[in-house]
């Protein structure tokens, strides 16, 4: 409507040239085509330009490159690889690795972050102020020097393999301990309990902190829920204390062994152990954690020399499936809340449908993880210089995944917190004046409003940490920058095509990502204001 | 007290009752002993200058606000940490904002019918119609469907009015919710007002529409430095303060 009178009140002015410049129906327009046309001058300026400085040069513009032997290895691959492989295939190698920092990183940055930026909002003044210390010390020191201090820590602090090996020598005096011990009448959990270390600093200051961290949890849902279920909070922490305190501060010798005769023994257990029920060692070379594995599997084939992997499909199926399924579950919890009123309890429905079709569906593939070990020889001595199975996870992984998110997380907890912030403190009172619980005032009243504020400047963190995931090559992780902008590039001597392709794919995965979380964005967005 | 209190007589069944309470802000002393007893069905407006404390008391009587000593009791349920009791106290306390306090990111249907249906349990049917009921009887039923900010400001005070109503509570209380209204929105808020008085609500209301005070109020208390300083009919009050300091700010809001 408002258009077609415009364009008739022009005809019946008649068009002058000038008002190209001085009509605000036209000037936008004029100002945009002349941009236009001088942006275009200038890349075709700078493209001549290459090319003829390439011609004088007697090179050439040519992706050849990617189909020859690359003949250098990669540490890490996701995908079959060898040095016999091709460029491409090691651009490949790449663009994986450095989705996969990008994609646990954004994750793991999400997480961290909220949790940060909520409790920097806490009542608790110690809980606060320790966020905030947080915050400032991760934003305030630059990524490059996180990702080294990282890498350092963990690889110099941790045993060699060789720390984890039974020797003979242990084996003598697990035998010795042995006899000591049947004599004593056995070291059962009591003599545990009884050898409890109880007057030593640590076991102070582990007291300290049970008591700190049960009154925190305390003060946190009682300001929430009602004293029994608060009460019921506080001892979870307790009791995940006790169990440390018996198995860290109780002497691993029994307790009737006196001091001389345990040094006389000798040590039992090798200098380091693995964590997490025996699962996982962290060595000097990298994390050794289980694989797992499929008696069963459902097999697979090539697409474009990538292997696809059917049983991992599968799984993947289950998972998209079992979600569809339990969003179905909670719009007729919806359904049945504004016919009845009364919503239905659904947290143990939506567990069920969840997690049961996948647990059957890894029972039924026979899912097994193979434990990182030593091989032992017939007496139990182990053999070998590194562990066996599994998967090693290489330290620059490690380092470069830690240091990304703990350094982005710190800036999306500033952002969470300034949208929770945004919202003025009238509507969480008038949320309360109308009897909404906490919870439910900020599920129903802030969040939505936060999200506005939030989202867009998530979308450049996730931005960053997936281009700052080029900054690996500092602890020689092979991206796609280590790849295709590294030694693919330093052994063909093509700059320019790397360099214009290594862009190319950049631009289309942060496009990817700002696509999706603006698609995100205004599904959420205000509708009026 | 120095001031002579007439002790007035309460009526009635006893909707809250207010006894020696004192609340402090860090080493503020914000309300000092404050005892305040009003009947069922009572309207009482709250005045005093700026800064005496009239809204703290209001907002300590859904809680918005933690009282550090005293007792506060609202419908025969004394308000302490338990989060039952205080859960009972506000929703038979509705509440009016001096700005609004409208969720802008949902209509004004949704407005009104959020906590009848996440708080009351209550259909979303039911709720709705419930909703539209209140809306008509704030005379904007028609814009159920549009958001707060598409509202000019009395309106949306109605639309707060009604969402607090929408709750069926007992007790109605008011902090200003005629001061941030332009002079011509004033009178549409506080008709709605008066047409709530006069169907029995409870009514506690901090204002200074004087002239609403002597229309409707059984009782007009007035606060200065966090206490109670006189309270009194409203007819009695405006032509016989007691204390000087009620001379002293009738003076200056009835001079002007
Ligand atoms: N959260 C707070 N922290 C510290 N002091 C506060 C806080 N809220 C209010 N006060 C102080 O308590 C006193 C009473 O405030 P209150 O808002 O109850 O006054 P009021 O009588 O409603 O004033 P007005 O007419 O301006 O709204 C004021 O001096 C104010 O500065
Ligand atoms: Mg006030």
């Amino acid at each position: 409507m408002a258009f077609a009178t415009s364009r008739a009140e022009a005809s019946k002015g008649g068009f002058r040239l000038s008002m190209l410049i001085y009509d605000t129906r036209f000037r936008a327009i004029t100002l945009q085509v002349v941009a236009l046309i001088l942006f275009l001058l200038f890349i075709g300026w700078l493209t001549d330009n290459v090319i003829r400085n390439l011609d004088a040069k007697g090179k050439d513009i040519n992706f050849g490159f990617l189909w020859v032997r690359a003949g250098y290895d990669i540490e890490q691959t996701l995908i079959p690889y060898t040095n016999d492989s091709s460029h491409g295939r090691a651009v490949i190698i790449g663009l994986l690795n450095t989705l996969v920092v990008a994609f646990f990183g954004c994750i793991l940055a999400t997480v961290i972050g909220v949790i940060v930026g909520v409790l920097r909002l806490s009542n608790n003044w110690l809980i606060s102020r320790l966020m905030t210390i947080y915050v400032e010390i991760f934003r305030n020191v630059p990524l490059l020097l996180w990702i080294l201090l990282t890498f350092v820590v963990i690889s110099e602090t941790m045993p060699a393999p060789a720390a984890f090996k039974i020797t003979p020598a242990i084996l003598e005096s697990r035998a010795a301990l042995e006899g000591i011990e049947a004599q004593a009448g056995g070291n059962g959990f009591w003599s545990r309990i009884t050898g409890l270390q109880t007057l030593s600093l640590p076991f102070f200051l582990w007291l300290l902190a049970l008591i700190g961290i049960s009154a925190s949890a305390w003060q946190y849902a009682r300001s929430r829920l009602d004293a029994g279920k608060a009460a019921l909070i506080a001892a979870i922490p307790a009791v995940l204390w006790i169990v440390a305190a018996l198995t860290v501060f109780s002497p691993s010798l029994s307790p009737v062994l006196a001091d001389s005769e345990a040094s006389a023994i000798g040590p039992t257990e090798p200098a380091a152990s693995k964590f997490f029920f025996d699962s996982i060692a962290l060595t000097n070379r990298g994390t050794n954690v289980p694989a797992p594995l499929l008696d069963r599997p459902l097999g697979g084939t090539e697409i474009v020399s990538v292997p696809v992997n059917y049983s991992v499909l599968a799984v993947i199926a289950v998972i998209i499936v079992s979600v569809l399924a339990n969003r179905s579950v909670i719009r007729r919890a919806n359904k049945l809340q504004e016919t009845t009123g009364t919503r239905p309890t659904t947290w143990w429905i939506s567990l069920l449908i969840l997690f049961l079709p996948l647990i059957l569906l890894l029972v039924a593939l026979g899912l097994h993880w193979e434990v990182p070990a030593f091989p032992v020889n017939d007496e139990g001595v182990s053999q070998g210089f590194n562990f066996r199975g599994g998967i090693q996870v290489m330290h620059s992984f490690t380092a470069l995944l830690i240091a990304l998110s703990l350094y982005t997380s710190a800036f999306i907890a500033e952002i969470v917190r300034a949208g929770i912030q945004a919202i003025s403190r009238g509507q969480s009172e008038a949320a309360a004046a109308l009897g909404l619980r906490p919870g439910r005032t900020m599920k129903l009243v802030i969040l939505p409003q936060a999200l506005r504020v939030i989202i867009p400047p998530l979308i450049s963190q996730y931005l960053n940490l997936t281009k700052n995931t080029s900054l690996g090559i500092a602890v020689s992780y092979l991206d796609l920058r280590g790849t295709l902008g590294g030694i693919t590039l330093n052994q063909t001597g093509r700059e320019l095509e790397c360099m214009l392709l290594m862009m190319l794919i950049y631009l289309t995965i942060s496009l990817i990502i700002s696509s999706g979380m603006n698609a995100f964005n205004s599904a959420v967005k205000l509708k009026e204001r | 007290m120095t001031t002579a209190q007439k002790q007035l007589q309460i009526p009635g069944e006893i909707a809250i009752e207010i006894r020696k309470m004192n609340k402090w802000y860090g080493q503020f002393h914000v309300l000092r002993d404050i005892d305040l007893t009003v009947a069922r069905g009572e309207r009482i407006v709250i005045c005093g200058p700026s800064g005496s404390g009239k809204s703290t008391m209001i907002r300590c009587i859904n809680r918005l606000e933690e009282h550090q000593s005293g007792d506060i009791i609202v419908d025969g349920t004394e308000l302490t940490n338990d989060l039952k009791n205080i859960d009972k106290v506000r929703s038979e306390v509705g509440m009016v904002f001096q700005h609004f306090n409208l969720f802008p990111h949902l209509t004004i249907l949704e407005n009104c019918t959020l906590a009848p249906i996440w708080v009351r349990k209550i259909p979303k049917k039911q709720a709705e119609e419930t909703a539209m009921h209140f809306l008509t009887k704030v005379k904007i039923p028609d814009q159920a469907l549009k958001y707060p900010g598409q509202l000019s400001g009395g309106q949306q005070q109605r639309v707060a009015i009604a969402r607090s109503l929408c709750m069926r509570p007992r007790i109605m209380l008011f902090d200003e919710p005629t001061s941030a209204l332009d002079p011509e929105m004033i009178k549409e808020v506080l008709d709605t007002m008066i047409e709530l008085a006069e169907e029995g609500m409870t009514m506690l209301c901090v204002t200074h529409e004087m002239g609403f005070a002597q229309a409707v109020a059984n009782r007009v208390v007035f606060m200065d430095q966090g206490q109670i300083v006189e309270q009194n009919a409203p007819k009695e009050f405006f032509s016989n303060p007691q204390s000087e300091r009620t001379k002293l700010f009738l003076s200056q809001i009835l001079g002007h």
